[in-house]
């Protein structure tokens, strides 16, 4: 039975347009992650100096710093948009086509 | 404060046996976790005692360089919940074998799989059980160290034979809460002692410290050369070593859906990072704070850093210099809960990879009837549990920082890409997936031995051969292409069954559709 419904969901263009969709945003923010972090990576392998150049004059706190903390943030606010965007947005397009070829 | 953690998670272990009847309670509470339980189970199960002892002892010694790690532990989270979280919950059943071996042929994958899986646990295991026999017998001297060993040993066996993943579940949100509101307390307590000012907290530091302004400039250990090549191959190590854990893997199992299996990494990503912010913060405490002060000092004539009971003390003794001995007690049980719940929750994931896979789908070849299977994995747990005691008191003089090394590079060169490609890749096949999944094993190990932590440190055979801490620069790259030759060189009929089977798990994996159900009680 549901090897049927499967076999219909796997032909059906919206299905794939969707997943295709939705397959493209997760790669899309796993590379931003990926970017960010290795930005920041790289810069500490090869300009150690920008990263640890202080804020401001006078003040011992370096410019990683809040780069870091930055970066960490940043991951949490993909994150949720991802969780928004999943469950708002592409599951219950998805709960339609498989309620189509359940019928 | 001991006293009452063991007797609140033993009691919780009662009542979660009084409702683990099948497999799926045991393995999965019964399905029934919410997004918000599972991501303070998630922040429970992957904030060990490691990255909070050791993020705050890695900043007291070396400064800025602790933040990567904080970083670098972090940023595995949301790549696991894009490319991993919902494909794993909409696929598996009890492991992340189930998802890898999916269409493939179960014998080998599963087997392959399940040794990945075990290498992690076993040494992470070694790993907690050394921190905690040092932590108990510092802080209760009378205590010995094999015997804090045996009692940890014997409240998990406890805890997961009985109990099972419910238990397990509740013992890690139970911590992490403990764990959150006491690294709250104590970053608080910290900057009230700085009058709330970054600025000074920071300064106050950097005259503290023996080093000085390098603190804040370190970006490799301090005293160690800069390299390239080994800070990149360590981002990649934390990064997709987090998402191979097949501790954490397990956890998705237990969430109803794939909508729950989201919402969880987002609170446990919000969770574990708001963490770290603070293990930062508490370790420049511990230089204002720790350091300099003759209390805690091993020799303060000879080093105004070295601490009595060893390096992973800066956060412990931080919570006695700003809240005395009764802070300290508290501090020292959240320690303690933390290695029980992530112990517990390796030994549950190490028992469904030996039951699970091994023996009910590798060995029954999927025969087994669920009664066996879940007794076979109790019987897994008494013997992990106790394998575990035996190990950490074997290994109570040995340096334990290659155990992480090896924990993450297997589960980044082994279980993550094996897992991604065989979710994303339709090409992938049975003799792709087992040549590439050992190449990773053996070369994870290998490369560690010849390495400069196991070669030059453990074993003194001078300078090492393979130069790197972290082979995955250049081990996960090998996989890859190895599992990518190996799979489209495969023209035999079973691959091309293999291939064409892709796309029916494409659905289940997008839509949900035939996933496992939550249990309806």
């Amino acid at each position: 039975m549901s090897e049927l419904i499967s076999n219909k969901i796997q032909k059906n263009p919206k299905y794939l347009k969707l997943a295709n969709r939705r397959g493209r945003l997760a790669w899309t923010l796993s590379a931003i992650v990926c970017v960010i972090f290795y930005g920041f990576i790289l810069m500490i392998a090869f300009a150690p100096g920008v990263l640890t150049a202080p804020i401001s004059a006078g003040s011992v706190i370096p410019v990683g710093l809040p780069l870091g903390v930055a970066v960490i943030v940043v991951c949490c606010l993909l994150t949720g948009f991802y969780v928004y965007e999943s469950n708002q947005v592409f599951d219950p397009m998805f709960e339609e086509i498989v309620k189509e070829a359940s019928k | 404060m001991f006293l009452i953690f063991v007797s609140i998670t033993l009691g919780i272990t009662y009542w979660a046996a009084t409702h683990t009847k099948t497999a799926t309670d045991f393995y999965a509470a019964g399905r029934g976790i919410t997004g918000l339980q599972n991501g303070l189970a998630i922040a429970g199960d992957y904030m060990s005692a490691a990255s909070f002892l050791g993020i705050a002892s890695l900043v007291y010694f070396n400064g800025f360089y602790g933040l990567i790690f904080s970083v670098g532990w972090l940023v595995g989270w949301p790549v696991i919940l894009f490319l991993i979280a919902e494909r794993l919950r909409n696929l598996g059943k009890f492991t992340y074998a189930d998802v890898a071996a999916f269409r493939l042929q179960q014998g080998p994958v599963r087997t392959m799989a399940a040794i990945g899986a075990l290498i992690v646990v076993i040494w992470y295991l070694i790993g907690q059980a050394v921190g905690a026999g040092q932590l108990l017998h510092t802080l209760v001297p009378e205590m010995s160290y094999k015997m804090s060993i045996v009692i940890v040993g014997a409240l998990i066996i406890t805890y997961v034979t009985f109990g099972g993943m419910k238990a397990t579940t509740w013992v890690q949100i139970i911590k992490a809460g403990l764990l959150l509101g006491g690294a709250t307390l104590m970053a608080l307590g910290v900057m009230a002692h700085e009058s709330f000012s970054f600025e000074k907290l920071f300064s106050d530091a950097v005259n503290i410290h023996p080093k000085h302004l390098e603190i804040m400039k370190s970006v490799v250990p301090i005293g160690a050369k800069a390299n390239p090549i080994e800070s990149i191959s360590l981002g990649l190590t934390l990064m997709f070593g987090t998402a191979g854990l097949p501790h954490i893997l397990m956890r998705f199992f237990t969430v109803t859906d794939a909508k729950a299996a989201r919402k969880s990494v987002l609170y446990g990503t919000c969770f574990i990072g708001y963490f770290y912010i603070l293990t930062f913060i508490i370790g420049f405490g511990a230089i204002v704070l720790v350091a300099n002060n003759p209390q805690y000092l091993v020799n303060i004539s000879k080093s105004i850093l070295d601490l009595k009971g060893g390096g992973n003390m800066p956060a412990v003794y931080l919570s006695h210099a700003l809240g005395g001995d009764f802070f300290l007690g508290f501090i020292a049980a959240v320690a303690f809960a933390t290695i029980l719940a992530v112990v517990s929750g390796l030994t549950l994931a190490g028992a469904s990879a030996l039951s699970h896979d091994i023996y009910a789908n590798v060995i029954m070849k999927g025969k087994a009837t669920e009664k066996q299977e879940v007794w076979v994995s109790k019987l897994s747990v008494i013997g992990l549990g106790i394998i575990a005691v035996l190990l950490g008191i074997a290994f109570e003089k040995q340096n334990v920082a290659y155990i992480v090394a090896l924990t993450f590079s297997v589960a980044a060169c082994t279980n993550f890409p094996i897992l991604v490609m065989s979710v994303f890749w339709k090409g992938l096949t049975t003799r792709g997936a087992v040549v590439g999944g050992y190449t990773g094993i053996i070369g994870s190990i290998v490369l560690l031995i010849i390495g400069p932590t196991v070669w030059t440190k453990v074993l003194g055979m001078g300078p090492a051969i393979f130069p790197y801490d972290f082979p995955t620069f250049f081990l996960l790259p090998a996989v890859l292409i190895v599992t990518y030759v190996v799979s489209i060189t495969d023209s035999s009929a079973s691959a091309d069954k293999e291939r064409a089977l892709f796309d029916a798990q494409k659905v289940r994996s997008e839509t949900g559709l035939g996933a496992e159900v939550a249990a309806a009680h």
